[in-house]
């Protein structure tokens, strides 16, 4: 039987196997050694080997970071020049420690497993017919699973879907929140029946040789049912999906115009933010303008930008419709605040926008919360190079007398500076030749 | 016919035809259909571990993102320096996972390892329509799966900018290290992929319509071939727009175009390039990208709809409405691939018709749940490894399914989009139900493919480790999207919202080690039965369709003699009056008087009159009938 000559040669050759590596990682870990009696001898035998690294391997923790590369100046350091810089032996003896490991318990399971096969040969000599224990225990685990499986979901809905749920703290956020809840309703009671029949026939109707399933090709009826129910609920969905989806996303002119205009601008890897100003309108910018002074390329040359205002955070009156305008000037960023429900992407060459109104000011929001340090957080979740995970800017929502005060005290962009270099620049760029000319080294220089 | 028999013809045919060729022409440059499904497994088995190898890399520092490994930097060298992984590095094993994982394991692992095996058997045909072209197709994959993994070697590092390497950060070698030569290697491997694929795929095609044997008309074809049919149709219409993709990014790259590149200042340096759209790339890459995740997923419905209906011992339920609801989500494939764009800025109207498109497919989706779970009602389940896994794959789609009504819902993606939400999302109706799809096929078809079947306490206890060790991962993923952690980030150690998952991702990194362990099981597995498991049967599982009459040996042609002729559909399971509970394709009704039932013979009145007659003779008589037909 094949069975049989499997575990067999498994046996040997896991035994093998994982008895050197045992006794190897035996060095690092003293501990696990009545684990497996049988070995100690050929432990004796190679701790002779390596007494050196023995003394220095006892003293360390039994995880990989306690090796710290400082430790090379133990006295182990010697046999471990040859092997590379800065590596100690411990660090090697520790993985293969854990090598070690996973061999005993590739071991140990090869042990059961030839247990169990002697134990089924033996049922087999007492004419017990042979693999239908196994199967009918998966039935069983099947039943085990489901338990398990709604417990599962319970305890992460309780437990995870507390901690990660927080309403929303703006006024499209609200509409957002509702169809979310709506559709894990509807979704948990779909998980939960279709893994109850799924799980729960295949424990119900686990086979045998007595029993003959029954022959049921098709209902023409049933199947209608559940193509049309689910088209139903789905078409539920896609309408309220729909509506609500417009109603955030296609703002009409003149409350485009009446919202606080401010333009947030991605780069590797942080924001850069405008406010419109006392006109509330943002001024042009041009990529071509930008230099160190002029970080965000604004042309001057339009009038609306003179009072464009600088902001380190970002800082917005509660109740009032807000309109940002997304740019990016390198990579694509994505625009995105958890807490508002708000996402867009920036786009190198194309201005996004999304409209939104705050509902909660960071205090009224920490102190629902509980929590003094909270803040809205501004993120970047679209990959944009290597500092993608640390992209931030604080959001505060404040009243509008707050946001007033705030606001008369930043500075503008446009400064004695910008003013200067940016009349210089105006004066050559009639030059456009040379123009041309700064932009093909500036090019070559970021090809190489 | 006794399979001693049949041996025997086999090795006549051989004889007759020549065909024991050297190990070259055996085993390496083979055009045997058979050893290029074996070829296209074990390439897929070995990438997926290199995958799964580079994932728990990358689930290292998520969980201990202050701590270090110095053993890494014995393997990794500068890209771990002082035993921890750097963040461009990081983004490398996210993309490099998602590339091999999506191309080379669930495209050409899953649907090339099937489609080569299963076409020419089920169908009953010698050999695929174009046994060279075949060749080739393997070919072309091994060289993209070398190219791709050869990345790793280069100065600059792989390829890092997601596995859809959206420009500009893809085509500026100054935005990120790896979009140096990395990314160079990452085109010329998809691109030799997509060749393959295109090979592959006109190859499948071909067989399926015009090499089917005698009797095999399209209806009586098993829901594997189907699928497989319908996923070659797929990739043949959408793996070309990729190319058209991936040439014009090679353009921006290379030759200073500006097809996705317009008013960039990277680094203080203002480049030239003007007028070109990062979202025309978008919409190329998703014409593709989308009806990729079904050319994942078909193959894996084809293995399952075959596996559950032999093991349930049952016909599948609602056969006709399995074939309409993959053609269903084949065609709805193409509309729906702006759902990947809802945030990009894209016009909201087209946005809201995406939604629309998208959640239409869920209609389909959802006949195949509750069809897979009506063929298990009153069944008569074997629990082979085949078919645990295949229950396995059809919870995960249903949990991964479900969680498509938020991402392709246009007003929660703003909230969701591009969050660990997403991550758990397709992990698990992609990754995991077709990685399950794909085990189910391994362990049904390997007596056929190997001659020998795999143990079965191994494949349960893999079974079990994987299932509960994928949920383990996938599900606390879903609350850290829905509180706003987004997707490919090095660390969570930068916000302070994110602080109390950092407990749950090294949760998440233990389940995942375990169940990557786990698959030391199915490995070992799979090559110590290659030579040492049990000796398979000729129909091991009581299967009905035409491969599991073909001899144990390989031999190339695969019948001795004549082709087999079809007569029913494949799935005459339990059928009353029958002595035994299957009766395959190739069995006449004239063989089966005693269950023959009315809607057998699609209303053909010779057959039926013959059947009425014999019924009339044999009333009350019918027990004693099968009791006879049974020696």
């Amino acid at each position: 039987m094949g069975l049989r000559s499997l575990n067999k040669v498994k046996f040997g050759f896991v035994l093998t196997l994982g008895m050197m590596l045992f006794a190897f990682s035996v060095h690092a870990q003293t501990d696990t050694v009545g684990l497996a009696s049988d070995t100690t001898t050929e432990v004796s035998d190679t701790t002779t080997v390596a007494d050196s690294e023995l003394a220095s391997a006892e003293e360390q923790d039994e995880t990989v970071a306690s090796a710290a590369p400082t430790t090379s100046a133990t006295p182990a350091a010697s046999s471990v020049e040859e092997e590379g810089p800065n590596i100690p032996a411990q660090v090697y003896l520790n993985f293969f420690y854990y090598v070690g490991i996973v061999f005993l318990i590739c071991l140990v399971i090869g042990i059961i497993g030839k247990v169990m096969s002697i134990y089924g040969l033996t049922r087999q000599l007492q004419g017990y017919k042979p693999h239908s224990v196994w199967a009918s225990h998966q039935g069983w685990f099947f039943l085990f699973a489901l338990v398990f499986f709604l417990y599962g979901i319970y305890w992460s809905y309780v437990n995870h879907g507390a901690a990660s749920y927080r309403p929303a703290a703006s006024e499209h956020g609200q509409a957002i929140d509702n169809m979310f809840i709506i559709t894990v309703i509807l979704t948990t009671i779909v998980l939960i029946l279709t893994h109850i029949l799924l799980f729960g026939f295949a424990f119900k109707y686990r086979g045998s040789d007595r029993k003959k399933a029954y022959y049921y090709p098709h209902n023409n009826a049933l199947e209608r049912i559940w193509t049309i129910v689910p088209a139903l609920v789905l078409a539920s969905l896609v309408l309220f999906g729909f509506f609500t989806w417009r109603r955030i996303t296609i703002v009409p002119i003149d409350q485009q115009k009446a919202a606080l205009q401010i333009e947030v601008t991605g780069e590797q890897f942080l924001w850069s933010v405008r406010y419109g100003g006392r006109d509330n309108i943002i001024g042009d910018h041009n990529y071509k303008l930008v230099t160190p002074t002029n970080n965000l390329g604004i042309d001057y040359s339009d009038k609306n930008a003179f009072d464009d205002v600088r902001a380190n955070d970002i800082v917005l009156p509660v109740g009032k419709p807000v309109r940002f305008t997304i740019n990016s000037k390198d990579a694509l960023h994505s625009f995105y605040i958890p807490e508002f429900r708000v996402q867009m992407n920036a786009v190198p060459g194309m201005p996004t926008y999304f409209q939104f109104t705050p509902t909660q000011t960071t205090e009224d929001r920490r102190a629902a919360l509980d929590n003094p340090n909270y803040d809205y957080i501004l993120l970047c979740s679209k990959i944009c190079g290597a500092g993608h995970y640390n992209m931030q800017k604080t959001i505060k929502v404040v009243s509008q007398e707050e946001y007033d005060q705030w606001l008369s005290e930043q500075s503008f962009y446009y400064t004695e500076d910008v003013k200067k270099e940016f009349e210089a620049r105006t004066q050559t760029a009639s030059n456009s030749e040379l123009e041309t000319l700064n932009m093909e080294t500036a090019f070559n220089n970021i090809r190489n | 016919m006794s399979t001693s028999a049949a041996l025997s013809a086999a090795h006549n045919h051989d004889d007759h035809d020549h065909h024991k060729g050297s190990f070259w022409t055996t085993y390496v440059f083979s055009t045997d259909h058979k050893m290029i499904a074996k070829q296209f497994l074990v390439t897929g088995i070995i990438m997926a571990v290199i995958a799964l190898f580079l994932s728990i890399l990358f689930r290292l520092q998520l969980a201990w993102p202050e701590k270090e490994f110095p053993i890494l930097e014995v393997f990794l060298g500068k890209w771990a320096e002082g035993g921890r992984i750097k963040p461009d590095f990081f983004l490398a094993l996210v993309t490099i996972h998602g590339t091999i994982m999506v191309f080379f394991v669930l495209t050409a692992g899953l649907s090339g390892t099937f489609s080569n095996l299963l076409i020419p058997l089920q169908l009953g045909a010698r050999d695929m329509a174009a046994p060279f072209v075949n060749m080739l197709s393997y070919w072309f994959f091994l060289a993209a799966c070398i190219v791709m993994l050869a990345s790793f070697f280069v100065a600059s590092g792989p390829a890092s900018a997601g596995w859809t390497i959206y420009p500009p950060l893809s085509a500026l070698p100054t935005a990120i290290s790896g979009s140096g030569t990395g990314m160079t290697l990452w085109l010329a491997s998809v691109a030799l992929f997509i060749a393959s694929q295109v090979m592959g795929g006109v190859n499948y095609i071909s067989t399926v319509l015009n090499l089917r044997t005698k009797g095999m008309d399209l209806w009586k074809m098993p829901l594997t071939i189907w699928a497989l049919l319908f996923t070659a149709v797929l990739g043949l219409l959408s793996f070309p727009v990729l190319v058209s993709a991936v040439v014009l990014l090679f353009f921006d790259r290379s030759m200073g175009t500006s097809f996705y590149l317009s008013d960039i200042v990277l680094q203080g340096q203002v480049l030239p390039n003007e007028g070109g759209s990062p979202i025309l790339f978008q919409h190329l890459f998703w014409f593709l990208g989308h009806p990729e995740v079904y050319i994942v997923i078909l193959p894996a419905f084809g293995i399952t709809s075959e596996i559950i209906a032999t093991n349930a011992r049952k016909p599948i339920f609602g056969y006709h409405a399995m074939v309409y609801s993959l053609m269903g989500i084949a065609i709805l494939s193409f509309l729906v691939w702006g759902h990947h764009m809802f945030v990009t800025g894209m016009n909201p109207f087209l946005g809201g018709v995406f939604m629309i498109t998208t959640l239409i497919i869920a209609v389909p989706s959802a006949v195949k749940v509750f069809n897979y779970i009506a063929t298990l009602w009153r069944g008569n389940i074997r629990f082979t490894p085949a078919m645990v896994f295949a229950i396995g794959m059809v919870s995960f789609f249903i949990s991964g399914g479900i969680t498509g009504l938020f991402v392709g819902n246009a007003t929660l993606d703003i909230a969701i989009h591009d969050t660990y939400f997403v991550v758990a999302h397709f992990h698990l109706v992609m990754g995991c139900a077709a990685i399950f799809g794909m085990m189910a096929g391994v362990y049904h078809w390997y007596p056929k493919m190997y001659g020998r079947l795999m143990d079965r306490k191994l494949g349960y206890l893999h079974f079990w480790i994987t299932f509960i060790g994928a949920y383990f991962v996938f599900v606390p993923m879903h609350f850290m999207g829905i509180d706003g952690v987004p997707r490919r980030y090095y660390a969570f150690t930068s916000f302070e919202f994110m602080e109390q998952w950092l407990s749950v991702n090294v949760f998440i990194t233990w389940s995942a080690i375990i169940a990557g362990l786990g698959q030391i099981a199915f490995i070992w597995n799979f090559f110590y039965s290659m030579k040492h498991g049990e000796v398979a049967t000729q129909n091991p599982w009581g299967a009905t369709t035409l491969e599991w009459t073909t001899p144990v040996e390989h031999i190339h042609g695969n019948w001795p003699g004549e082709l087999p002729t079809v007569h029913r559909w494949p799935y005459d399971f339990s059928k009353p009056g029958h002595h035994e509970d299957f009766i395959p394709q190739t069995v006449p009704f004239s063989e089966t008087m005693s269950s023959n039932l009315p809607h057998d013979f699609e209303g053909d009145p010779e057959a039926e009159r013959i059947q009425r007659e014999w019924e009339k003779e044999h009333a009350g008589s019918i027990v004693d009938e099968s009791v006879s037909k049974g020696e």
